[in-house]
């Protein structure tokens, strides 16, 4: 049978302030010895009162404004009740039914280029756990982590495939990275992802029974996750069973679910209102100053590329981090001036110098090649000052030395030939010497001319402008 | 006494605080948390018609940003002070119970 898979997600990012959520400990503890970064506060000891990191909630806030959220005038914190080792207070301050946002939205492009709408329910504020690690017979826990500002987002049940899930991930960290609010780093734990998936029969209205995969650390594994999920969930219906209501985690190696526990210990959290913690009230004032607080987000950016020249596909890809984007928009304000136009720009950026990126591992913000050099050579390969083929060897000595554009060409003495009279001289040699192809291309093998100018590229050491070539051998062969 | 609670209820409440009754225990925290929520239902009987719901008691009125902290780094505790307390502690870590999740 056909089915429709409904997925909801729920993404935890770790926010980047100084300080954490509701103590003045450093939030900066990734190299830090265990129980370093700690105070009374964030290791629940009697009477130590919470007090609220303004600049934690306003990053919530902006995160919900760039969502496309209503901001509630009132929002409050919850205690959220159950005893785990690493819950100092045996309750975690979160947010139950009065969030700081909700109700808006997230646009994702799809694989056939559409657009689609993933509805956000909320973005709310938390505090992190420690962090425990299992040694068998017993377990240690670091509180360090304990207290940081952990922001939810959490969807509607819009996602219908693991492309998707991706596609809202990318859209989703790309704005949480243009904000600067979050790394959006899911290797370092500072993004935790979970899903929950359930199938029904295509065209159905009903909901089917929901499966819960948690502690998702990669975008890779929430895609695979959801995909495996799906196929499993289908082959059950099929069968005739019923799908368990289950918590599951996701085993990299074996590439499959498995059960963490069974729902039937249903999460019975108890929420109640967090008595030492004021209500939050976002005054029109304060959320307007947040507004205009918001940079330039990805949407706009990249309809602003795709008005410029580009394609949709390269505009979403080079507007998927901020940095990227920063450094594309740098090569299209000087490429006007260096005669390259923006289409070009983007296929050098997407090809070249994504390639040299990937090879060598660097990071686009601290390459040595300066956008306005890049633009240089985009603009010496349009005007035909050089051949595609030469700018592909400029570049990458670019990439390597910071050299500029010009420097190279002329001291590799690359500068195309594009004067008629030394290429004919070229192309009447290369005809001399290949009667056979000339022969072929009389009796009406065109392609012939192919491997001629192949020839005279070869003699000219590929400084020839390929598209003279051919003219000219057009011309000479009749 | 009324019984606003079932006796499975009570132990549903004291397995979720991880707490073990015996049968007695059971039956007069039963009738006592009863009695409890039964003030709550004659309170629900006021007529609040007109009155704002309050989300919290610690209401801050109409202050600007109210109760907030600016985003300041602050000393924390030296590790020793930290574990000073732990029951047991190992290579900085509080040492606890093996915690059986799966």
């Amino acid at each position: 049978m056909d089915y429709e898979a409904i997925i909801g997600m729920e993404v935890h990012a770790q926010l980047k302030t100084a300080s954490k959520m509701f103590c003045g400990c450093d939030a900066n503890y990734a190299a830090a010895p265990p129980n370093t970064h700690v105070c009374p506060v964030c290791l629940g000891l009697p009477g130590a009162l919470p007090v609220m990191n303004r600049v934690a909630i306003e990053y919530v806030l902006m995160a919900g404004l760039a969502l496309n959220c209503a901001i509630p005038e009132e929002a409050k914190f919850d205690r959220k009740n159950y005893p785990y080792p690493d819950l100092v207070k045996g309750y975690q301050i979160s947010q139950y039914d009065m969030p700081l946002s909700r109700d808006g939205w997230i646009e994702i492009r799809l694989e056939d280029g559409t657009a689609k709408r993933i509805r956000i329910r909320r973005a709310h504020l938390e505090e992190d756990t420690g962090k425990s690690t299992h040694m068998g017979a017993y377990s240690l826990v670091d509180y360090n982590r304990s207290g940081m500002p952990l922001m939810e987002v959490v969807t509607e049940p819009d996602i219908r495939s693991g492309a998707e899930a991706w596609a809202y991930l990318t859209k989703l960290r790309a704005i949480l990275r243009y904000l600067g609010i979050a790394s959006g780093n899911m290797e370092e734990g500072a993004m935790r992802c979970e899903v929950n998936i359930s199938l029904r029969p295509a065209g159905s209205a009903a909901f089917g029974t929901k499966v819960e995969v948690k502690n998702l650390n990669s975008f890779r594994s929430v895609r695979q996750s959801i995909d495996y999920e799906i196929k499993r969930q289908a082959a059950i219906l099929d069968a005739g069973g019923q799908v368990e209501q289950v918590t599951m985690g996701w085993d990299e190696n074996a590439g499959r679910t498995v059960v963490q526990r069974s729902k039937e210990e249903a999460n019975d959290y108890r929420y109640f209102p967090e008595p030492d913690l004021p209500v939050v009230r976002a005054r029109r004032a304060w959320v307007d100053e947040l507004r205009a607080r918001l940079p330039e987000l990805p949407d706009a950016r990249q309809e602003r590329l795709i008005a410029a020249g580009l394609r949709p596909y390269d505009a979403q890809v080079l507007t998927e981090e901020r940095e990227v984007a920063e450094y594309v928009d740098a090569a299209l304000s000087a490429g006007q001036a260096a005669g390259a136009d923006a289409r070009s720009i983007s296929n050098w950026i997407m090809g070249e110098l994504f390639r040299l990126l990937k090879e060598s591992g660097q990071d686009i913000a601290t390459i040595q090649v300066a956008p306005g050099e890049l633009a240089a050579l985009v603009g010496l390969v349009n005007r035909g000052a050089i051949n595609a083929a030469a700018g592909k060897q400029v570049l990458e000595e670019m990439f390597a030395t910071g050299r500029p554009a010009a420097a190279i060409v002329e001291a590799r003495g690359l500068a195309q030939i594009s004067d008629s009279s030394e290429l004919e001289r070229i192309v009447e040699e290369a005809i001399a010497a290949n009667p056979k192809a000339v022969q072929d291309y009389r009796e009406g093998k065109k392609a012939a001319v192919g491997f001629l100018t192949g020839q005279v590229m070869r003699a000219s050491r590929g400084k020839a402008n390929p598209q003279v070539v051919s003219e000219l051998l057009r011309a000479k062969l009749g | 006494m009324s019984n606003t609670l079932t006796l499975a209820e009570v132990e549903h409440i004291a397995e979720l605080a991880k707490l073990g009754l015996t049968p007695q225990e059971a039956q007069m925290f039963q009738e006592q948390l009863s009695a409890i929520l039964d003030y709550a239902a004659m309170l629900q009987q006021v007529d609040t018609e007109g009155v704002l719901p309050t989300a919290q008691g610690l209401d801050s009125g109409e202050a600007e940003r109210p109760g907030m902290r600016e985003d300041r780094v602050a000393p924390s505790l030296a590790q020793a002070q930290a574990l000073a307390n732990a029951p047991a502690q190992q290579d900085g870590q509080f040492k606890v119970h093996p915690i059986l999740d799966e």
